[in-house]
């Protein structure tokens, strides 16, 4: 039987270390700030303002016009009009410019004759991922503009509006304005929640047997699972803390959307840091040494949960390994919780399953937990 | 509970290849303190540790205030006070906060954890400390406080681990004063210790070396145990003395101690030849102490081996 009195016991004493120790106490509520505005800033995905630079050859009504389209578009941003190529590459070599799109002499008057008319885009392929963005948004401009001059040409030859054959009708469902941050931060919290509490609880075992109190409760009645659950309560307060600050930094701060219900946020949080903790503190049971498991526990949360939970690199493009991983990876499951609540505004009746897992690793790491708390000195 | 209070049967225990504790058997009964002495890694903590219950043996008996301390850990560990050999003291906690602690954690509650802190509070007078950290606290104070939360759940059996360890000669002092009142009161004490003047505090002492015990038996016996008689000789220079009576072959060996010497004659030798060599100086026979006894008795021990 579990002892109430010492569980409570247990977690009335490791909560007075917290309160005690106030230089890691306001780092463990500070921190998961920190994090989230750092990373929520620096891992934006989106790609605009792209640096580009003009070489208009043909100076014509018509290359105005186009390069028009580039100057008041928000996903680029012209940084100025050269006269030759050299300036050009020079820019890209050195950094300073993505792409230089070049307009050829003969623009106006070969489109008004009617014919096919080359325009160059040259880019910067080293980021290639913001490259083929870049790409893509030079093509479709380009495309638009010779749309909008092709129907010109047949309403002005009486042909009259000839509208393209199939029109896709898009529309982006929980995410509409398609903005990165909306997904990065739910998925944000996460990460750091799951930093934080293994960073938190790695200590509080090994502290212990480094000061020789551990030998001194092996000789008191007070049994493993007693111990483990008095320290858990105790951290679990502080996680509890940092998860709604986070939370409202979240909405406040980045204006990210908590369609869902708060209160299928809190119990899946609960549940995640439980299991996020115990994996803590079965580190510091099983090294012993505190620099040991906090290193331990750093490595093992940072992470899996920052490449393996789907949160910045989609689980279905992995190859098959990774892939198979993510699946003992408990940020994968809090990882899809959490984008469920706040971006599709999903309760449990679509989250159990997920829920489910969470709760199962916890319970495997808090089983393995005590069984290494209850080892004998030797 | 009649009988003795810890009764331990060819107790053996190895780490890998060293045998740390190697088929000892002793009993200890009720109000009785059982000195364990011996040099380092002789195995004293080891053997403790698994009175306590922390760590199995690999094999022989234990039983603890009756109980079978591999089956019965649970119970045993309500009837032991134990007190490790670095004091397990929470130095952001207070006096008081540690020691309410451990009360929660032996079940101690309301007022009789109040009038048992009190109690403990005088006895060791610690009352002006109860609000201070213990890391804050000196030595002394700190293995005061060590004691107390050991005693607060009533231990019918007190396991020490070198409790004087770095702690000045006048809280020892303390210390002992505060033991035997709780030993009048019917305690039984087992205690190690690396200081032989504690030894000689304790109502039987076994001499561990090399995870076996050598002697076992009261202090008094102990020191007339020893074959060899023992003469003292006070006097300057005594280092040159040392060294020219180490060359008799009557005498068995000579330990200095300060400004005295203390000669160990061979059984069954005349003193004649000790007296011709050091003319003039007077040589008064005593009771070796307990530390002649131990330090002779692992010599022997080495010399049996080394012919061995």
């Amino acid at each position: 039987m579990i002892s109430f009195r010492r569980t409570r016991a247990m977690a009335r004493k490791e909560f007075l270390h917290i309160l005690r120790d106030s230089r890691s106490l306001y780092l463990a509520l500070m921190l998961p700030v920190v994090q989230l505005i750092l990373f929520g800033y620096a891992l934006s995905l989106d790609v605009d303002r792209i640096p580009i630079l003009l070489f208009d050859q043909d100076r014509s009504p018509q290359s105005r016009e186009m390069l028009a389209q580039f100057r008041g578009s928000r996903f680029f941003t012209v940084l100025g009009d050269i006269e030759s190529y050299q300036p050009g590459e020079y820019a890209i070599t050195s950094g300073t410019a993505m792409a230089v799109l070049v307009v050829p002499r003969r623009f106006g008057e070969d489109l008004a004759a009617g014919k096919q008319v080359p325009v160059q885009l040259l880019l910067d392929g080293s980021d290639s991922n913001t490259a083929s963005i870049a790409l893509g948004y030079a093509r479709a401009m380009v495309a638009g503009y010779s749309n909008q001059l092709r129907t010109e040409y047949q309403i002005r030859n009486g042909a009259g509006e000839i509208k393209p054959p199939v029109d896709p009708q898009i529309r982006v469902m929980f995410n509409s304005e398609l903005k990165s941050k909306n997904y990065i931060v739910p998925g944000l919290i996460a990460v750091i929640l799951m930093i934080l509490a293994s960073m938190l609880t790695s200590l509080a075992i090994a502290r212990e047997w480094e000061n020789g109190t551990m030998e001194e409760l092996l000789s008191t009645p007070v049994r493993a699972s007693e111990l483990a659950l008095g320290k858990l309560s105790a951290y679990f307060i502080l996680g509890a803390l940092d998860t709604v600050t986070i939370v409202l930094a979240g909405v406040y701060f980045f204006g990210v959307p908590l369609r869902g219900s708060a209160l299928v946020l809190g119990i899946s949080a609960g549940i995640f840091l439980f299991g996020a903790m115990s994996w803590g503190l079965m580190l510091s049971a099983i090294t012993r040494n505190q620099l040991q498991a906090n290193q331990l526990g750093l490595l093992s949360s940072f992470l899996p949960a920052f490449l393996l939970s789907g949160f910045v690199y989609a689980i279905d493009s992995m190859p098959a390994l990774p892939r198979f991983m993510t699946y003992i990876v408990p940020a994968r499951y809090f990882v899809a919780m959490m984008k469920g609540v706040f971006l599709k505004g999903v309760g449990m009746e679509l989250l159990w399953g997920e829920g489910l897992l969470l709760l199962l690793y916890a319970t495997v790491v808090f089983v393995i937990l005590t069984r290494k708390l209850r080892q004998k000195i030797a | 509970m009649s009988g003795p209070m810890i009764e331990v049967r060819n107790l053996t225990r190895a780490f890998g290849p060293v045998t740390a504790v190697n088929g000892i058997s002793f009993s200890v009964a009720r109000g009785e303190v059982f000195g364990l002495v011996g040099p380092d890694g002789a195995g004293k903590t080891t053997t403790l540790r698994m009175l306590c219950g922390l760590m199995d043996p690999t094999s022989g008996e234990m039983r603890v205030a009756g109980f079978d301390t591999v089956t019965q850990t649970e119970q045993v560990k309500d009837h032991i006070g134990y007190m490790a050999q670095k004091f397990g003291l929470y130095g952001d906690l207070t006096v008081e906060e540690n020691m309410r602690f451990y009360a929660d954690l032996f079940g101690i509650t309301g007022q009789d954890c109040e009038d048992l802190m009190a109690n403990l509070l005088k006895m060791t007078r610690m009352e002006p400390f109860r609000a201070r950290p213990a890391a804050k606290l000196s030595g002394g104070m700190k293995q005061k406080l060590a004691l107390m939360c050991t005693l607060l759940h009533r231990p019918q059996i007190l396991f020490l681990d070198e409790p004087t360890n770095g702690v000045d000669p006048v809280s020892r002092r303390d210390f002992w004063a505060i033991l035997y009142q709780l030993v009048k009161d019917g305690l039984t004490v087992m205690v190690t210790t690396a200081y032989l003047d504690e030894a000689e505090r304790c109502d039987r002492v076994a001499l561990m070396h090399q995870g076996k015990f050598l002697l076992m038996d009261t202090p008094q016996v102990l020191r007339e145990s020893l074959p060899e008689v023992c003469y003292e000789l006070r006097g300057d220079d005594m280092r040159s003395v040392r060294d020219r009576l180490r060359q008799l072959p009557s005498v068995s060996h000579v330990e200095l101690a300060g400004n005295s010497v203390h000669v160990f004659l061979r059984a069954g030798e005349r003193e004649t030849e000790l007296f011709a060599a050091v003319p003039g100086a007077s040589f008064r026979k005593v009771l070796p102490s307990l530390e002649d006894v131990f330090i002779s008795t692992v010599r022997n021990a080495g010399a049996a081996r080394d012919a061995a």
